[in-house]
């Protein structure tokens, strides 16, 4: 469920439904997409921050089904790639 | 097929018949020579500095050899052949971790910064990568490094430029040998051009026995040191069936093989083009004929061997490949696909049936002195309601789309079935609650495997719709033998005196109540076992898929008159060589055949 975080509207949390966790081809689906961004744009699990736009980084975090993870944006021009990005993991990433 | 001359004499007579023994992951002979898709090769990489002035060049020939990996990727989708066209989603991501920074542009870095060969920069970068995945705890995610591996093989090939792994261009009829097969590998692979598969790694539940089964080409994994022992242009001998592989084989052996190969295609061939037929006996009964299956895949095969029906899905292969619980959702879609492309044929889903040697990874709190009879199958499902309901959901469920049946491993007495039931229902209420599709009006059936409730069959059988007997384990039970022991496994045979009067009651009982009896063991899919089940009255055979052809033959050269006789005979047998030479005696010319 995507939900706010106080004050910074470019960060935004999501639990991992796919029953194989954050697996490579959803983690290509996302890097992806952020490798679209005009800046960065960060996923971050338990205080560990990566590049979303390579899938080596985003494996390497090792999220598996029921972690929450965190999108966040560089730049107010990538808002609406983000919340693409959230929306596509709520979703399972299309599975 | 004519093999030609030079199979029949030994490659050389310094080379010493060696035999390996696998896992039969396919059954059937083939004769052939070995093709090694070497893979050590490229494990070993050279370092060497490179020159200021050309590095230029150097990053150019790595970015080279990225390009020919993608494009290679690419025609590979391209060319895959239909048989295995739905593996090939990981083939596109791997075109996208071969570009992915983290590999692509680090290399570049290190190439510039640590002025080495682009090989060894790779290799350094990739080296990197595994150690950050060492570290991940979920077992599926952290094999992903395999990903990243395959990939970076990929390029090194094209920077060294080895050819040895292009099994694309295979130019002859071979043997495969391989350490393991990546899917990439698999797909890749003109499949007409593979007699069968030989793998160090693996088993039958894997990637490759999944391909050579769809293919029907025999197939041993799992030998540990066939790439270390096999050599390009060897020749061998496989035979799937009993999983064991044959090196420079004696000419006396292979005029062994040859003939049992021959014999093995035209029975095959004869019994294939019956195998659509009904399963009915020359005076008129027809037996529904099941196949056993365990991944949603081998339903085709099922249905290509000419099975009525799914008389044993066996659903603890999504329990033991992770080190979570299956969600309901994923079980349910699993369940779905089976059942749809079955259609109006039934479905019996076995529940979780969790054994000693097949540990669940997430829930191996304690270990047990003596697992086979301890928390396994409806005894654990039980005693964790949470797992157990998850999986009962997901069931109803897809029964709404099909015809299922529910069947419940290793019940030993009644409050067994009454507490399922309970859940059952449970389960069903709440799916109503939710407005979900289901149906409950299903078949309920239970296994008889353990020596109680064959004793109980009569009452059990008040509070269920059928039985299925599964023989593995009520053989294992029933006579004290662990088949696993070398020293006792001889002692094991289904045609034990008390075997046979043990499944006799039980179909006496299904009679009498009114319920029908199933068998989905091993004894299920023997040929040879088929007159002594025909006259016991069983009414439905399990097995798999592979046997589906030999069982319906066999059937339809028996009467079931002349079976009913027979077992009476056989009844008063009292050891096991006394029903066997029977059963020779009386329809041993059959069998010849």
């Amino acid at each position: 469920m995507a939900m706010n975080k106080g004050s910074c509207s470019l960060l935004k949390s999501v639990i991992i439904k796919n029953e194989l966790g954050l697996h490579a081809r959803a983690a290509a689906k996302i890097a992806n997409l952020a490798g679209r961004a005009k800046d960065k744009i960060w996923l971050i699990k338990d205080g560990e921050k990566v590049d979303a736009s390579s899938i080596i980084d985003i494996l390497s975090l090792g999220c598996s089904r029921g972690t929450e993870i965190t999108f966040a944006a560089d730049s107010k021009a990538d808002f609406d790639l983000l919340r693409n990005i959230v929306i596509m993991a709520e979703n399972g990433f299309g599975e | 097929m004519d093999l030609g001359n030079n199979f029949n004499m030994p490659d050389n007579e310094t080379n010493e018949e060696i035999k390996l023994n696998g896992v039969g992951a396919s059954p059937g002979i083939c004769i052939g020579k070995a093709y090694l898709v070497d893979k050590e090769g490229v494990e070993v990489v050279e370092k060497y500095f490179i020159s200021g002035k050309n590095l230029d060049g150097e990053i150019k020939r790595f970015k080279a050899a990225v390009k020919n990996a993608v494009n290679e990727l690419r025609s590979i989708i391209e060319n895959v052949p239909d048989e295995v066209r739905r593996h090939t989603g990981i083939l596109e991501t791997h075109i996208a971790l071969l570009k992915d920074k983290m590999l692509y542009d680090k290399t570049i870095e290190t190439i510039k910064k640590e002025r080495v060969n682009a090989e060894w920069a790779l290799k350094k970068v990739v080296d990197d990568i595994k150690v950050m995945f060492q570290n991940i705890s979920d077992s599926y995610l952290k094999e992903r490094s395999d990903d990243i591996t395959h990939v970076s093989d990929r390029i090194i090939k094209f920077l060294i430029g080895s050819e040895d792994v292009n099994i694309g261009e295979i130019d002859k009829r071979v043997i495969l040998v391989a350490k393991d097969l990546s899917p990439a590998d698999a797909s890749q692979i003109q499949l007409d051009k593979i007699m069968g598969f030989i793998t160090d790694r693996g088993g039958k539940a894997s990637h490759t026995s999944i391909i050579a089964r769809t293919l029907e080409v025999p197939a041993v994994l799992g030998v540990g040191n066939a790439t270390k022992t096999i050599n390009n242009d060897d020749t061998i001998i496989i035979d799937g069936t009993t999983g064991v592989v044959i090196i420079h084989p004696s000419g006396q052996t292979l005029g062994e093989y040859k003939k049992l190969k021959t014999r093995h295609e035209e029975h095959k061939a004869y019994l294939s083009r019956g195998s659509h037929l009904k399963a009915e006996t020359l005076d008129g009964l027809s037996l529904q004929i099941m196949g056993n299956i365990e991944l949603p895949e081998e339903v085709v095969s099922v249905l290509d061997h000419g099975g009525d029906g799914i008389g044993l899905y066996r659903t603890e292969f999504q329990y033991l490949t992770r080190s979570d619980f299956p969600g309901e959702d994923e079980l349910f879609d699993k369940y779905k696909d089976v059942v749809e492309v079955m259609g109006p044929r039934p479905v019996t889903i076995r529940t979780l049936d969790i054994n000693g040697d097949k540990a669940i990874s997430s829930s191996n709190g304690s270990e047990e002195a003596n697992p086979a009879l301890g928390l396994r199958a409806i005894r654990y499902c039980l005693k964790r309601p949470d797992i157990f309901r998850t999986q009962l959901r997901a069931i109803l469920r897809a029964a709404a789309f099909g015809n299922v049946r529910i069947l419940i491993p290793m019940i030993s007495s009644l409050d067994e079935i009454r507490d399922t039931k309970k859940l059952l229902n449970e389960v069903a209420d709440s799916l109503e609650k939710e407005g979900k599709a289901y149906n409950k009006n299903i078949e309920f059936g239970i296994m008889i495997e353990v020596p109680s409730a064959v004793i109980m069959a009569d009452v059990m059988a008040q509070e269920t719709d059928f039985f299925s007997i599964g023989t593995n384990d009520l053989i294992q039970y029933t006579l004290a033998i662990d088949r696993g022991n070398r020293e006792v496994a001889h002692l094991y045979h289904p045609f034990h005196p008390a075997i046979l009067r043990m499944i006799k009651h039980v179909t006496d009982v299904g009679k009498e109540k009114g319920i029908k009896v199933f068998m989905c063991g091993e004894m299920a899919g023997d040929p040879f076992n088929v007159p002594v089940l025909l006259g016991l009255g069983i009414d439905e055979l399990s097995m798999n898929p592979q046997s589906i052809p030999a069982v319906k033959n066999m059937i339809r050269s028996l009467k079931v008159e002349d079976a009913r006789h027979f077992i009476k005979e056989a009844l008063k047998q009292t050891t096991t060589m006394d029903v066997i030479k029977l059963v020779e005696a009386s329809f041993g010319e059959m069998f010849g055949k």
